[in-house]
C-alpha cells in the first residue's frame, strides 16, 4: 500500500483533480484504454493508467472505487472531465511519463498486488 | 417481450408476493455517453446509505453501469429500474431498441455490435453482458427484433 500524496511526491505527478483524497492508498496498478476490460476487471484502491482523457473514465473510477486515474505523457484533459472528477472527489493525475514508464516505476514502488 | 405501454407491472411487484421497499425508477437517453453512469451513481450511493456490504454494492454498481452502458451504445433509450426487498436486489432495464437477435451470441465475449462511436470511447468490446453475468446472482434476458430488450439482474441480499 502506498499513499497517493506519496506517489504524487516521488514521480513528480500533477494533480487535475481531487486533492482532498491523496491521504487516500493504492495497492495495485493497471494499464489499459479499453474501458470495457476496466469495468471487467479493475480493481479496487488501484491506480489506472490511461490515455482515454474523456468524461466516462471518471464514472469508471467512481463506480469500481479505482484510487486515481494517471495519464501519461502530458496528454491534456477536457475540462469536463476535470470537473465531473472534482465533484465525484475522483483523484486524476498526469505525469510526463509514458504509460509504459509510469507502469515500471509504480510497479517499483511495491503496486504489485494480485488481488 | 411486452407490448410497449402495456399494464404489466411486473416489474414494480416482488415475485414472491412481499412488496418492494424501494422501487426507482430512471430514464436513459440513446447516445447520451456524457450521463452514463449517473442512475448507477446514484444507486451506488443508495446501497451504501442503506449498508449493504461493500463487496455487494460493487456488484451491483458495476452491473448496473454495464446495463445502463447498454441502454446508451445499443438501445433507442429505455427505463432502468432499481428495486430493494428483504431478500434482493434488481436491477431491470427496459428498452426501445433493436432488439438481440441471438443472445448466446451476445453473451459471448468479444462478439458487439456497438458502434464506432463507442469503440472509440473504449467501449463495445463485447464485455458488458459477461460482466453482468459474472455479478449477478441471476440474469434474466428477453429480447424482440425491431421492439426492445428487457434485462432483469438480480442480487442476493446474505441474511444472518
Amino acid at each position: 500500500m502506498k499513499k497517493l500524496k506519496d506517489i504524487v511526491r516521488e514521480l513528480n505527478l500533477k494533480v487535475l483533480s481531487g486533492v482532498s483524497n491523496l491521504d487516500r492508498e493504492a495497492s495495485s496498478g493497471c494499464c489499459c484504454d479499453l474501458l470495457s476490460w476496466v469495468m471487467a476487471n479493475g480493481k479496487k484502491d488501484s491506480v489506472w493508467i490511461t490515455v482515454q482523457t474523456h468524461i466516462n473514465i471518471v464514472a469508471v473510477a467512481s463506480l469500481l472505487e479505482i484510487a486515481a486515474i494517471i495519464i501519461p505523457s502530458g496528454m491534456p484533459v477536457d475540462e469536463k472531465t476535470i470537473s465531473k472528477a472534482e465533484t465525484e472527489g475522483v483523484v486524476i493525475l498526469s505525469s510526463q511519463y509514458d504509460a509504459f514508464q509510469l507502469s515500471g516505476m509504480l510497479y517499483n514502488m511495491g503496486l504489485r498486488k494480485d488481488a | 417481450m411486452k407490448e410497449p405501454g402495456s399494464k404489466d407491472n411486473t416489474y414494480t411487484v416482488d415475485k414472491s408476493g412481499s412488496s418492494a421497499l424501494i422501487t426507482q425508477s430512471f430514464n436513459v437517453k440513446a447516445e447520451d455517453f456524457a450521463a452514463a453512469g449517473e442512475v448507477s451513481g446514484k444507486i451506488k450511493n443508495l446501497l451504501k446509505q442503506l449498508g449493504v456490504d461493500p463487496a455487494l454494492v460493487r456488484r451491483v454498481a458495476i452491473a448496473s453501469y454495464e446495463a445502463e452502458l447498454n441502454l446508451v451504445i445499443h438501445s433507442w433509450g429505455g427505463q432502468l429500474i432499481f428495486q430493494v426487498d428483504p431478500e434482493k436486489i434488481r436491477i431491470i432495464t427496459e428498452d426501445k431498441g433493436p432488439g438481440i437477435p441471438d443472445i448466446e451470441l451476445a453473451m459471448k465475449e468479444g462478439y458487439s455490435t456497438a458502434s464506432d462511436l463507442a469503440r472509440e470511447l473504449g467501449f463495445g468490446a463485447g464485455m458488458g453482458l459477461p460482466n453482468i453475468q459474472r455479478c449477478a446472482d441471476k440474469l434474466d434476458i428477453r429480447s424482440e427484433v425491431g421492439q426492445g430488450t428487457i434485462l432483469e439482474i438480480e442480487f442476493n441480499l446474505a441474511h444472518k
